[in-house]
C-alpha cells in the first residue's frame, strides 16, 4: 500500500515540475497550432492523473530486500557511477577488474571468485573488444601504451 | 508471384557467404543470450546494438545479425524454462508449466528437442505470414495520414499498457514517463530546445540506446543482488538426447493451431510475444480438456506455448515493419535497431528499400534453419553455458553494457544516465510497473507528437479531425477497449503461476 502511494506522490510531483517546465518551453515566432508546449501538457497531465489513481488504489507492497541488501545496492550504484567516471581517464583495464569485481562479490560474497571474475572480465573483455571487434578502447591511461 | 521474386531477391542479398557465418553467429550468440537466466532477447539484443553499431557493419549486414540473435533467443529462452524452471523473459513462461514437470520425470532431452522443432515450426510459418500479410498492410497503411498514425500510436500504448501490467494506472504512468523523455531536447518544429533543465548534455535528446540498455541490462544487475544469484543451480540431468518422434508427430496438430494463433497474438500492436505463448497454451489446454493432463509436463503442453511464443515472435514484426509500430519489447528493441541504422519503418520502406525487407525476411528463414540445425545436436553445448555462475555472468553483461554504450558516444555523461535508467528499471520492476511502454514512449514519442502537429496544421486546429476518417474512430475504439477490457478480463486473463518446488 504505502510503496504505491509513495510512488504515486513521486509522480505527481515529477509531473507537475514537467508541466511547470513545459510552461518555460520558448516558441518560435513560426509556430504550429499545437506548438511545442502542448504535447508535454498532455503528457503531465495523463501521469498527474494516472498517479492520483494510484494514491486512491493502491496495489498491495512488493517485498523489498532487507535493508543490508539495499545498502549493497547502494553500493552497486555508486560503483557504476565512479566506474562511467573512471572509465575515460584510467582506461579499461584497472576500472573493469575494481567494478566487475566488486559487483562479483556483491552476488556472491566469495573473495577468490570476485578477484577471478574481475581479472578475468577485464584481460578476457579487453581482448575481445579491441583485437576481435576493433573497438577503439585504452587499457591504460594516457601515456602508457596500449 | 511478386512474393517469390522478392523472395530471390532477398536471399540474393542474405546468401552471401559473410552473411550466412553473421547469421551461424547471430544465432549461437542468440541462443546462449537466451538460455542464460537473467538474460532474455531484450536485453541480449539491447546490449549487442551498440556494439554492432560502432563495428560499421552496413544496415543488411547488421540485420542479418541481430535477427539472428532475436530468432536464436526466443529459442534459447525454452532451454532455462525447462531445465531450471527460469524463464529466460515473460513468453518463456508458459514453457515452464509443462516443460519443467517434464525434464524432472527424465525427459528433459526429448522436452528440448519437442520444443526446439516446434520453435522451428512456429517461428517458420510465422515468417511465412509476415511475407503474405506484411506487403498487404503495407498498402493500407499508405491510406495513413497524421491522424490515423497518432490514433495508431495510441492503440499501441493502450494495448501494451492494458496486457503488460495487472495495474492500468502503472502502465499509463510508464507510458508517461517514456513519452517525457522523448519531449527533452531540441524541438523538431522550432528547433528550440525544451525540457533540458540547461544541461548541454541533454540538448540531444536522450538517446534510446541507452535508456533501453539500462532498463533492460543494468537493472538486472541490481535482481541480481538482491537474489545472491540464488536459484540457478541446475535442478534437472540431462542423459541422453534422442530426438522423440512420436512425440513430434502426435503434435503436428498442436503446432499448426499455436502457431496460427500465436502469429495472430504477434500481429496486435503492443501486444506480443507474451499474449502468443499464453493463448496458444490455454487454446491447447481448452482443446485437450481435462484428460489431457495439461501442467503435469505432456508434450503438447511444451509445443503449444513455444510454437507460440515464436510464432508472435515473427507476427510482431508485421507492425513493426509496415507501421512503424513495435508489438513487444523485442520488437521495440528491433525498431531502436532499425532507426539506429538510419531505417525508418513504415508502408515506404517496402517500395523504396526492398533489398531491406526482403533481405530481412529471407534471413529470418536463414536462421530460423541455422537454429534447427544447430539446436538440436548441440543442445548439451547450450546447457553446459547455463553453469556459468552469475557472480561472473553479471558482471560480465555490465561492463559489455558500459562499453557498448561509451564506444557509442564517448560520453561519461550517458554512462550516469544509463545507471540511473537501471536504478529506475528496478524501483519500476519491483513495483510492478512494466518497463517495455517506458521504451516505447522514448521510441514514439517524437513521432506521436508530430502526427499530432501535423494533423493540427492541417485541420488549422480542430481537434475533430483526429477522428474524422473511418479508419482512425476504429483505431480510436481499438485503443480505448484494449485499455479497458483486460480490466473487465482480468480474471479469465491470469497467468498461472509458475510451479515452485
Amino acid at each position: 500500500m504505502a510503496s504505491d502511494r509513495i510512488f504515486g506522490l513521486v509522480v505527481l510531483f515529477t509531473a507537475l515540475a514537467y508541466f511547470a517546465g513545459a510552461t518555460q518551453i520558448q516558441t518560435g515566432f513560426m509556430s504550429d497550432p499545437v506548438g511545442p508546449k502542448t504535447f508535454p501538457y498532455l503528457v503531465s497531465g495523463a501521469a498527474a492523473l494516472a498517479a492520483l489513481v494510484l494514491i486512491f488504489k493502491p496495489d498491495p507492497d512488493p517485498a523489498w530486500p532487507a535493508t543490508r541488501t539495499l545498502a549493497n545496492m547502494g553500493i552497486a550504484v555508486v560503483v557504476l557511477v565512479a566506474y562511467a567516471y573512471l572509465l575515460k581517464p584510467l582506461g579499461f583495464i584497472v576500472p573493469t577488474i575494481l567494478a566487475a569485481g566488486i559487483l562479483s562479490y556483491q552476488i556472491e560474497p566469495r573473495a577468490k571468485t570476485a578477484a577471478l571474475s574481475g581479472v578475468g572480465l577485464a584481460i578476457g573483455l579487453f581482448i575481445v573488444f579491441r583485437f576481435a571487434l576493433g573497438l577503439s578502447l585504452r587499457a591504460f591511461p594516457h601515456g602508457w601504451g596500449l | 508471384m511478386d512474393t517469390l521474386a522478392n523472395l530471390a531477391l532477398g536471399f540474393s542479398v542474405a546468401l552471401s557467404p559473410y552473411t550466412l557465418m553473421l547469421a551461424v553467429i547471430g544465432c549461437f550468440l542468440g541462443t546462449i543470450i537466451g538460455a542464460l537466466p537473467g538474460l532474455g532477447p531484450s536485453n541480449g539484443v539491447a546490449i549487442l546494438i551498440p556494439i554492432t553499431f560502432t563495428l560499421g557493419l552496413d544496415a543488411t549486414s547488421a540485420l542479418v545479425l541481430m535477427t539472428s540473435v532475436y530468432y536464436g533467443a526466443m529459442y534459447g529462452g525454452r532451454i532455462s524454462s525447462i531445465l531450471l524452471n527460469i524463464p529466460g523473459d515473460e513468453p518463456a513462461l508458459m514453457t515452464t508449466l509443462d516443460g519443467y514437470p517434464m525434464a524432472k520425470a527424465g525427459r528433459a532431452g526429448d522436452a528440448l528437442v519437442l520444443s526446439g522443432v516446434a520453435s522451428f515450426v512456429g517461428a517458420f510459418l510465422a515468417t511465412v505470414g509476415l511475407m503474405l500479410l506484411a506487403p498487404m498492410l503495407a498498402r493500407v497503411a499508405y491510406l495513413f495520414g497524421p491522424a490515423e498514425y497518432f490514433a495508431l500510436y495510441l492503440l499501441a500504448f493502450c494495448t501494451l499498457g492494458g496486457m503488460a501490467s495487472n495495474n492500468q494506472a502503472k502502465s499509463a504512468i510508464a507510458s508517461c514517463i517514456g513519452l517525457g523523455i522523448a519531449m527533452i531536447g531540441v524541438d523538431n518544429n522550432s528547433g528550440i530546445p525544451r525540457l533540458t533543465g540547461g544541461n548541454m548534455h541533454l540538448a540531444d535528446g536522450v538517446d534510446f540506446l541507452v535508456a533501453i540498455v539500462g532498463l533492460f541490462a543494468i537493472a538486472e544487475i541490481f535482481f541480481f543482488i538482491e537474489s545472491h544469484g540464488k536459484g540457478t543451480a541446475i535442478g534437472v540431468k540431462l542423459d541422453k538426447v534422442t530426438i522423440p518422434w512420436k512425440d513430434i508427430f502426435d503434435c503436428k496438430w498442436t503446432m499448426l493451431r499455436a502457431s496460427v494463433v500465436g502469429f495472430f497474438a504477434g500481429i496486435l500492436p503492443g501486444a506480443g510475444a507474451s499474449l502468443g505463448s499464453f493463448m496458444a497454451y490455454m487454446s491447447e489446454k481448452a482443446i485437450a480438456g481435462k484428460k489431457g493432463g495439461f501442467g503435469t509436463g505432456v508434450a503438447r503442453g511444451v509445443a503449444a506455448p513455444e510454437a507460440g511464443n515464436n510464432s508472435a515472435a515473427g507476427g510482431a514484426l508485421v507492425p513493426m515493419l509496415t507501421l512503424g509500430v513495435p508489438g513487444s519489447g523485442t520488437t521495440a528493441v528491433l525498431l531502436a535497431l532499425l532507426m539506429t541504422l538510419n531505417i525508418t519503418p513504415g508502408p515506404t520502406l517496402f517500395t523504396d528499400r526492398p533489398e531491406v525487407v526482403w533481405g530481412l525476411i529471407a534471413s529470418l528463414l536463414i536462421a530460423n534453419v541455422v537454429l534447427l540445425l544447430m539446436n538440436v545436436p548441440m543442445v548439451k553445448v547450450f546447457v553446459k553455458i547455463l553453469s556459468v555462475p552469475p557472480a561472473l555472468l553479471l558482471p560480465g553483461v555490465t561492463m559489455i553494457s558500459f562499453v557498448g554504450i561509451y564506444s557509442l558516444s564517448g560520453s561519461y555523461f550517458d554512462l550516469l544516465l544509463m545507471v540511473a535508467f537501471g536504478v529506475l528499471g528496478y524501483f519500476l520492476r519491483k513495483l510492478d510497473v512494466p518497463t517495455v511502454p517506458v521504451i516505447l514512449g522514448i521510441l514514439l514519442g517524437g513521432q506521436m507528437e508530430n502526427a499530432l502537429r501535423r494533423a493540427m496544421v492541417l485541420s488549422d486546429g480542430d481537434p475533430m479531425f483526429l477522428i474524422s476518417s473511418p479508419i482512425a474512430i476504429g483505431l480510436w475504439i481499438a485503443a480505448i477497449a484494449g485499455f479497458i477490457a483486460p480490466m473487465f478480463l482480468r480474471g479469465l486473463l491470469r497467468k498461472p503461476q509458475a510451479l515452485t518446488d
